[in-house]
């Protein structure tokens, strides 16, 4: 057996009126992969900022034994001696800095009073060899993707000489194949040693890169699996994520008859807003019929969420080109506002971003997008726009105490169960959906394909854009393949597979 | 015991307000700071500040912009309307209306380049704020014009006539009072009444009492002490602050378009998805704190009678800590007309305070600056504490 490198023993933290952590035990060893999983709000990431020094010693109860001593970390700076790196799930690249300065930000080389540049870039350049990139360590953050920012972290991280590796989320703003790359990273690294720690929903990710796999579930650790010992299949991890059997993930649509065509793009074409010699929708055509759920698969950045929002009264882009046409007539829409008259709705991928007023209600989140329904003549009636609220909340299933609580203390999947009452409340025919279901649980996740499916079932038509294959292919009844700002390939949903949409993919790729 | 924590935090400056007056009632020669003259001084000499406040709060609501021209522009207004009024000896509607038109135009450029060209309101405002003092320093020669024509004063500060006549006690202020009162507890009575009747939550009856009690005993108090001001009664002043704050309050707190204001203060982004033409709304906030410094430019005027190189300096700075005082969120987002008035009223009750016990002019701004701090930082960990709950 491997030498145990931490152990987390009966941990339990109490936040004011919540037991985040109760008697979570956590064994990990030296040179695995660890996966942790667990529905949002589970406790996963609590536990790893107990880890981390985020919560200081003697905010926890239980016992960290780390390289078989106990810890007292009072910050992140401790921790980070010992060589336990955490990677938190949102970026903290600095956009304006070189990749070089982020990598060492708060360790800079060099003399207290002067920074070694030649060391501080020449480091790096060596560090970001070892995770695989070819760009210079002088290149600044905001001019390479999300794939590659992950990477950066991973240099960063491995700069700190890490032991212990923590990634919160690693790759839910990653693409399919940057995913791949990151993950194969991790495989590689373990086989020199090092051992992660990593929080994931992607169940499919964690099955192929995990050695061990820890369900937590409502402030406890539930079970650990071990691939060694046990046959890890997805379902059977779900089954402990939920506490159930989850037989099918996705629901059966009942028999929707298709309609007419009532959107139809052609030749759609989006320039760059910053750069407008840029084309990031080229020559885009597609059809969109009533009760059909379309979706558009492609990997981040093939220009899926600016078709969406150029279509969306040019909500992004400039030189657009290419006709639209509502239920065979053609529309020209400029602004938002003319798309929601026009009964097109675009619910966003970016929830916090540009989705939700996050300190502001439910109530009043829920009636944004069609403040003129609750009021009269401009002015509110409250009593409604209450009732409007209180009506979507049960309509969805949302979990709050009541719909004047903040929008900004719900969990991720009702968070996005607030933002689709807010379009559906605008009574749209035509709804965009840009990646409902990114980061929520399972369980949430098949609330909204519920949802979607009644939306459908009541005549609308849904436009669902998705970087994730299985959600893809199982909810839409066409599906567009999209990539570098070109629709690459159109599958029934009878023909679509994971391999048969790749092939789209690689086909254009190769230039075919 | 929670509960009173939590009655005291949510009403902290209200408290503070009380206790500062009480303060300087203590402090002043002879406790001048309760004469009935001291409730007088504080309206004429705080009309100002209510109304440019209640202005920088729907700039602020929209991620805390505020407008630094304000001070200047006031003068630039009242430089005009000196010009027109005394020297073209032009009828007084007409230089008013002239005066309305110049601040619309200046509110219309303003609220141009920070919307449609997207220049950070602090940077537009700053040129404003040198440009319009400026000009308006050279259009009166750096002169002081005086004796703005009485048709003009009077309608600000002048008085609410007694019909009764009494030389001591006016009646008429007295019976407006009592009005108020009356008006105020049946609104609140008939929106309770509705409320219990579709079933809504409301507030604890016993609560609706002692609320209703402190607001009537606040208006008498203000009522009498107005009447026996040598029997000069309500200014005008007052009837102007109270007619555009309800108006405002009643846009912020009731229709879209005050929703809007708020939606854009937690996420503009997410705010013109939403179909809102969040640029517009950033250009009429702009718009209309320039229309409300004209309102505050003739309050200026007529209080000094007349234009000088000096007036409304510091304006601006006055409505911005006005608000932050009464809790409006310098990120945008919060507050409400109600806070920005209390904001005012303290600062000014401090004003006067200090002013009455002859301290010194440059204490006085210490002591200033010092509150706007403290306020800022109480905001601060108050909403800190509230999130960790």
């Amino acid at each position: 057996m491997a030498k145990v490198l931490l152990e987390m023993k009966n941990i339990t933290k109490t936040f004011p009126g919540v037991k985040a952590l109760d008697n979570v035990n956590l064994v990990v060893e030296e040179g695995e992969i660890h996966a942790l999983v667990g529905e949002n709000g589970a406790g996963k990431s609590t536990l790893m900022n107990v880890l981390s020094g985020i919560y200081p010693y003697g905010s926890y109860e239980g016992d960290i034994i780390y390289d078989g001593e106990v810890c007292k970390f009072n910050k992140i700076k401790d921790s980070e001696e010992k060589g336990i790196v955490i990677i938190h799930q949102e970026l903290a690249l600095i956009p304006y800095m070189s990749i070089g300065e982020n990598m060492y930000l708060g360790n800079e080389r060099g003399k207290s009073y002067s920074i070694d540049w030649n060391e501080t870039y020449g480091e790096a350049d060596k560090y970001l060899k070892m995770v695989g990139l070819s760009d210079s360590s002088r290149t600044l953050v905001k001019e390479i993707g999300t794939g590659k920012q992950q990477m950066v972290e991973i240099a960063k991280a491995l700069a700190k000489h890490a032991k212990l590796l923590i990634l919160d989320e690693p790759t839910s703003s990653l693409n399919e194949e940057d995913s791949r790359t990151l993950l194969d990273l991790l495989l590689k690294f373990k086989k020199e040693g090092l051992t992660s720690i990593i929080i994931s929903h992607k169940l499919n990710e964690v099955s192929y890169v995990a050695d061990k796999i820890t369900v937590v579930r409502d402030g406890s650790t539930i079970e650990t699996l071990d691939k060694k010992t046990t046959e890890i299949s997805e379902d059977r991890i779900i089954k402990g994520m939920v506490g159930r059997e989850i037989t099918d993930r996705f629901p059966k649509r009942p028999n929707v008859k298709i309609g007419d065509v009532n959107l139809e793009v052609t030749d759609w074409v989006v320039h760059h807003p910053q750069y407008p010699e840029r084309k990031v929708v080229d020559g885009v055509s597609m059809t969109v019929r009533k009760g059909e759920v379309v979706g558009i698969y492609g990997l981040m950045g093939a220009g899926r969420t600016e078709l969406a929002m150029s279509i969306f009264g040019r909500s992004y882009g400039t030189g657009i080109e290419g006709t639209l046409k509502l239920d065979g007539k053609e529309v020209v829409l400029t602004k938002p506002k003319q798309a929601i008259e026009h009964k097109i709705a675009y619910v966003t991928e970016d929830r916090k971003g540009n989705g939700l007023i996050l300190t502001n209600p439910i109530r009043v989140n829920t009636t944004l997008a069609n403040l003129d329904a609750v009021s009269n003549k401009s002015v509110i009636d409250f009593n409604k726009e209450y009732q409007v609220a209180v009506e979507y909340k049960e309509k969805l299933r949302t979990k709050t105490p009541s719909v004047e609580q903040n929008v900004g203390n719900l969990s991720g999947g009702n968070q996005q169960k607030v933002l689709l009452a807010k379009w559906m409340f605008a009574d749209p025919d035509i709804l965009i959906l840009d990646e409902p279901t990114r980061g929520i649980d399972v369980g949430a996740k098949y609330e909204i394909y519920c949802i979607i499916n009644d939306l459908v079932a009541q005549g609308k038509s849904v436009i669902m854009i998705s970087s994730e294959l299985p959600e893809t292919i199982g909810m839409s009844d066409r599906i567009y393949v999209m990539n570098e700002g070109k629709f690459v390939g159109e599958l029934k949903q009878e023909d679509a597979t994971q391999e048969s949409i790749m092939a789209c993919i690689m086909r254009q790729e190769r230039g075919e | 015991m929670q509960q009173v924590q939590k009655i005291l935090k949510e009403h902290t400056m209200k408290i503070v307000l009380v206790l500062v007056f009480i303060f300087f009632t203590i402090i002043t020669p002879n406790g001048q700071m309760f004469d009935a003259s001291s409730f007088d001084s504080l309206i004429k000499q705080n009309a100002y500040v209510y109304i440019l406040a209640i202005g920088m709060l729907m700039c602020m609501l929209i991620k805390g912009n505020i407008d630094l021209s304000v001070g200047s522009a006031v003068f630039f207004v009242d430089a005009i309307g000196a010009i027109l009024m005394k020297k073209m000896d032009v009828p007084v509607w007409i230089a008013m209306l002239v005066m309305v038109l110049v601040g619309l135009a200046i509110g219309a450029l303003i609220g141009w380049v920070v919307a449609f060209i997207n220049i950070p309101p602090w940077i537009v405002t700053l040129a404003g704020y040198l440009a319009f003092r400026g000009w308006a320093t050279a259009l009166t020669d750096g002169q002081t014009i005086g004796g703005i024509p009485e048709g003009f004063t009077k309608l600000f500060a002048g008085y609410v006539p007694d019909i009764f006549g009494n030389p001591t006690c006016n009646i008429t202020c007295i019976i407006i009072g009592i009005i108020s009162c009356i008006a105020y507890i049946v609104i609140q009575v008939i929106s309770r009444n509705n409320k219990v009747k579709k079933g809504y939550e409301v507030e604890k009856l016993s609560a609706l009492i002692i609320k209703s009690v402190i607001i009537t005993a606040v208006i008498m108090l203000f009522a009498y002490k107005l009447a026996t001001n040598n029997g000069k009664g309500i200014p005008f002043y007052l009837i102007w602050v109270v007619v555009v704050a309800l108006i405002y309050n009643f846009i912020l707190s009731k229709t879209t378009l005050g929703r809007v204001f708020y939606a854009m203060g937690g996420n503009v982004e997410a705010t013109r998805l939403s179909g809102i033409n969040t640029k517009l709304i950033l250009f009429f906030a702009y718009l209309n704190m320039q229309f409300l410094t004209v309102i505050a430019a003739w309050m200026a005027m007529t209080r000094f009678t007349s234009a000088s190189s000096k007036l409304g300096l510091y304006f601006e700075m006055d409505a911005i800590s006005a608000c932050i005082v009464g809790g409006v969120s310098a990120y945008g987002g919060s507050g409400t007309v109600f806070g920005a008035i209390i904001g005012a009223t303290l600062i000014g009750v401090i004003n006067l305070g200090m002013s009455l016990v002859n301290l010194d002019n440059n204490w006085q701004k210490v002591v200033k600056g010092l509150v706007l701090l403290i306020a800022v930082v109480f905001e601060i960990f108050n909403n800190r504490k509230k999130t960790k709950a």
